[in-house]
Formats: C-alpha cells, structure tokens, sequence
C-alpha cells in the first residue's frame, strides 16, 4: 500500500460519525469497547440515545470529570463512567435478559472477521496460549435486535476483515447486519455484502478489491437491512 | 433476635473449608470484597473452584487468592486483564484450569442455581466454540444450548449497607452478580461499609432479602483495587 492510499477513507471519529448517523432517537443502544465507544460523541443534535453497559447501568453518561468518579460507578470496559438523570442500575441477570430477551435495539462492536452470511469473529484469535476471554459479545450478538460492527475495512496487513467464511473462532453465526468501516458502509443481505454507501473518494472497484467475498453494487433505492 | 453479624473478616470467613465452591462478586473491581478474600487468603482454605466474571487484577483481591496457588478452577467469563499475569501464567503452566462461560450465561446459571432450574436453554454462544460438546434444541427454528444451573458452597460479596439480619444494598454497578450469587451460595458471607438495625432500611428499597443471606462483617472503608494496584500493593 503506497503512503498516498493509506489516506483514502474515513478516519475513526468519521466512521463514528457515520454510525451514528444511523440510529434512530430513542434507541436503547450497547457501545462495545473500544472505536465502538467513539459513537457516543457523534450523535446528532436533537437526537437522544439512551445507553446501556452490560454490567449493570441504564442512562450510562460520559467519564467524570477529574477527581469525581467513582470505581464502583463504571463500564463495560472497566473505566469510570457517570449516571444521567432517569438512571438505573440492576443485577447481571436482568442487565443479560434485556440483551438476550431482545429488549435493546442496537448494538455496536468491532471485528476480526465478518463473512458474508453475518457470522462475526471478535473475541480470539484462536491462538493455543492465548487466554480466552469473551465477556457479553456472544450474548450481545445472540439478542440484541440490530448489530453494526465498526472496523478498518482491512487488517494492517492488508488481510480483508469482510470474507466469505470466517477463519477465527466465531462470535455468533448470522448476526451481524450492517458493517460500517473507513472505506464503505456495508449491509449484510440474503445475497451477501451490498454496498450502502462509499467514502469520499473511494470506488466501489476499490471497496471490491479489498473485499474477501462478492460485493453488489448500491441498489438505487437501498433500505435498511 | 436473628443477629447474622461477626465481629471481623476472618470469623466471616472461618467456615470455608479445602476443596469448596465459592461465588465471589464484582466485574472488575466494582463490588469486588477484597477485604473477605483477604481474609480468605489468611485462613488458609485450597483447592477452590472459583465462580467470578474475572481474576482481579495486580496482586491483591482474587488476584492474590490465585496468586497464592488456592485456586484449581476458575469459572468466568473474562480472565484477561491489562495489568495482571497471575491468571494467565497459572492457566499456561496448568496449575489452574478455566471453564469460560459467556457473561450473559454465567449470569443466568448463577440465577437459575440460585432459583432452583437445573437447566435452560440459550441461544447465546450457538454455532461457536462455546458450544462445543453441549446439548442442542432447536426452538422456533433458532439452535439453543443446553446450560446449567450453578451453585456454590460459599458466596463471597459486598454491601454498601447491611442491616444485621442481612438485608442489603448495593453501590451502584457494585451490584453486578451480587444479588444473584447470594442466592446461590449454601452459605452467603457479606462484607458491609454500614450495618444497621433491622427496621433502618426502607423495605421499598431493599435488593437482596434476608433469606439470602448467612453471615455479615462491617468493613466500613473498603479497599478499591484499582487504587491498592496504583499503589504497588501485594497481599499478603
């Protein structure tokens, strides 16, 4: 890849952008750790999101100024985080039964590998000293209603993260429904990956290329997957 | 009257024996009891099995408890942390074995032990490597997994106020496994930043009843991990 490709695309904070250019207001909506957090920071004016951490918070706000937060006041990612007015905390079991029963409508996560059916690998590499951990992913993709993953369009050797059928150890088989990265957003459909929309300056040859499995073109009129 | 209170940790803690099962509570270090595994590590039980999200972090907390070699089993869901190579390097040299369980799913065998349901199923970790070797069930066209409900000798948590027959209340995302763990212990110790009387607390706003727990100790400025692993600090 030459310096002057590494360029084309969006950056992180505009792939965040571009996710939360997507949720409805009023969604009840999981932030994974990591770029996925970022999307909090873009939600659109008017628009009022109510964010839910696996470990046991409703109406999660922004991290606390210095020197006010609490370390039994945090997320999922273990960092201190603050209480919005309207919040609620409550135990595992009912934080996991309103994501396994369906009660939250979107979640955000990244990726090591998506296939084109929607099957998601995000929690090992499969390595044999690896220490696997997994948390709520496998949950979170078995009921939350909609999953969008956030991701570079490929890993930083230039390995397509979108292929046919994942190498890594899955997540969850048919999960995923929208991929957005820096190149292109991305819906998962009965026919596969269908192209959404495309970064500034980047092609759909290019977005193709750089994809493990076939990609179809912008349907004219494309609705939500 | 009924009166569930010890005068310290380590009488809280005096009946766990070699070879138990104990639930500990916390994700991460919120609702962690360091100061009742402290006291564990000093009375000397072994061989536990372990049911926590985690495996601490430093040396301190369950950090130290495993640190010590007096766990052979962890069941968790997230053994991985940035700032600890206790777990990983017991786990590579064998010295301590994991069963790893999806949070969502550990969360809902620990309530369903707790309750009284020997088993369910989940459509969570279906088609993947967690699944390997479980029982399947189709429903309405989606796989399910077969899980089981989990129970514990010993459950270990914390409290922000208790009152002395055990009713408690939890500081905010402290409360993560707590309530459903104190269900399921044969016998639940808690550690208390405030103990009251009975009748003190609002019973509008009590979270875990009485019945659940067995015995409570005031330890009225715990301990944050973060802040002891900051710090350098090792136990003992």
């Amino acid at each position: 890849m030459t310096a002057a490709e590494k360029h084309i695309g969006w950056s992180r904070e505009e792939m965040a952008a571009r996710v939360a250019q997507d949720i409805p207001d009023g969604s009840y909506v999981n932030l994974g750790i990591g770029i996925p957090e970022l999307v909090a920071r873009f939600v659109p004016e008017g628009r009022e999101l109510i964010y839910h951490t696996e470990n046991g918070l409703l109406n999660m706000g922004p991290s606390p100024k210095p020197g006010e937060g609490d370390p039994e006041l945090i997320n999922a990612g273990k960092r201190q985080v603050t209480a919005k007015p309207g919040a609620s905390y409550f135990h595992q079991s009912d934080s996991f039964a309103m994501i396994r029963g369906g009660h939250l409508d979107l979640c955000v996560l990244g990726a090591l590998q998506v296939s084109q059916a929607g099957d998601l690998a995000n929690w090992s590499l499969g390595g044999p000293d690896d220490i696997p951990a997994v948390g709520g992913a496998m949950d979170l993709v078995a009921g939350v209603k909609s999953i969008f993953v956030i991701t570079q369009h490929c890993t930083k050797d230039g390995a397509p993260k979108l292929v046919e059928s994942c190498t890594y150890p899955l997540t969850g088989v048919r999960v995923v429904n929208r991929v957005y990265t820096d190149l292109a957003v991305i819906a998962v459909t009965p026919g596969g990956f269908q192209l959404v929309d495309l970064a500034p300056g980047v092609d759909f040859e290019t977005v193709q290329e750089r994809t493990g499995a076939r990609l179809l073109p912008i349907r004219e009129t494309t609705s939500n997957a | 009257m009924i009166d569930k209170t010890r005068a310290n940790v380590a009488e809280a803690v005096q009946e766990v024996f070699d070879g138990a099962t104990l639930m500990i509570g916390g994700f991460g270090e919120a609702g962690s009891p360091i100061e009742l595994i402290h006291a564990l590590i000093d009375h000397g039980a072994s061989d536990l099995t372990v049911i926590s999200n985690n495996c601490g972090s430093g040396e301190v907390g369950l950090a130290a408890l495993l640190k010590a070699g007096r766990v052979s089993k962890m069941i968790c869901s997230f053994p991985r942390t940035a700032n600890s190579t206790v777990f990983p390097d017991l786990y590579r040299s064998g010295r301590t074995t994991l069963e790893l369980v999806p949070q969502g799913t550990l969360a809902e065998r620990i309530r369903a032990g707790g309750a009284g349901i020997a088993a369910f199923y989940t459509p969570t970790a279906a088609g993947t490597p967690l699944a390997e070797g479980k029982e399947t069930r189709r429903f309405h066209d989606r796989e399910y997994l077969l899980e089981y409900g989990l129970t514990a000798d010993f459950t270990l948590i914390k409290a922000k106020l208790a009152d002395t027959r055990g009713n408690l209340i939890y500081n905010k995302t402290a409360r993560n496994f707590a309530p459903i763990m104190a269900m399921a212990g044969k016998l639940t110790i808690v550690q208390a930043a405030e103990i009251v009387a009975p009748g003190k607390i609002d019973p509008e706003t009590i979270i875990t009843p009485e019945i659940f727990v067995d015995r409570v100790t005031h330890v009225p400025n715990p301990a944050h991990e973060s802040e002891l692993v900051a710090a350098g600090a090792t136990y003992p």
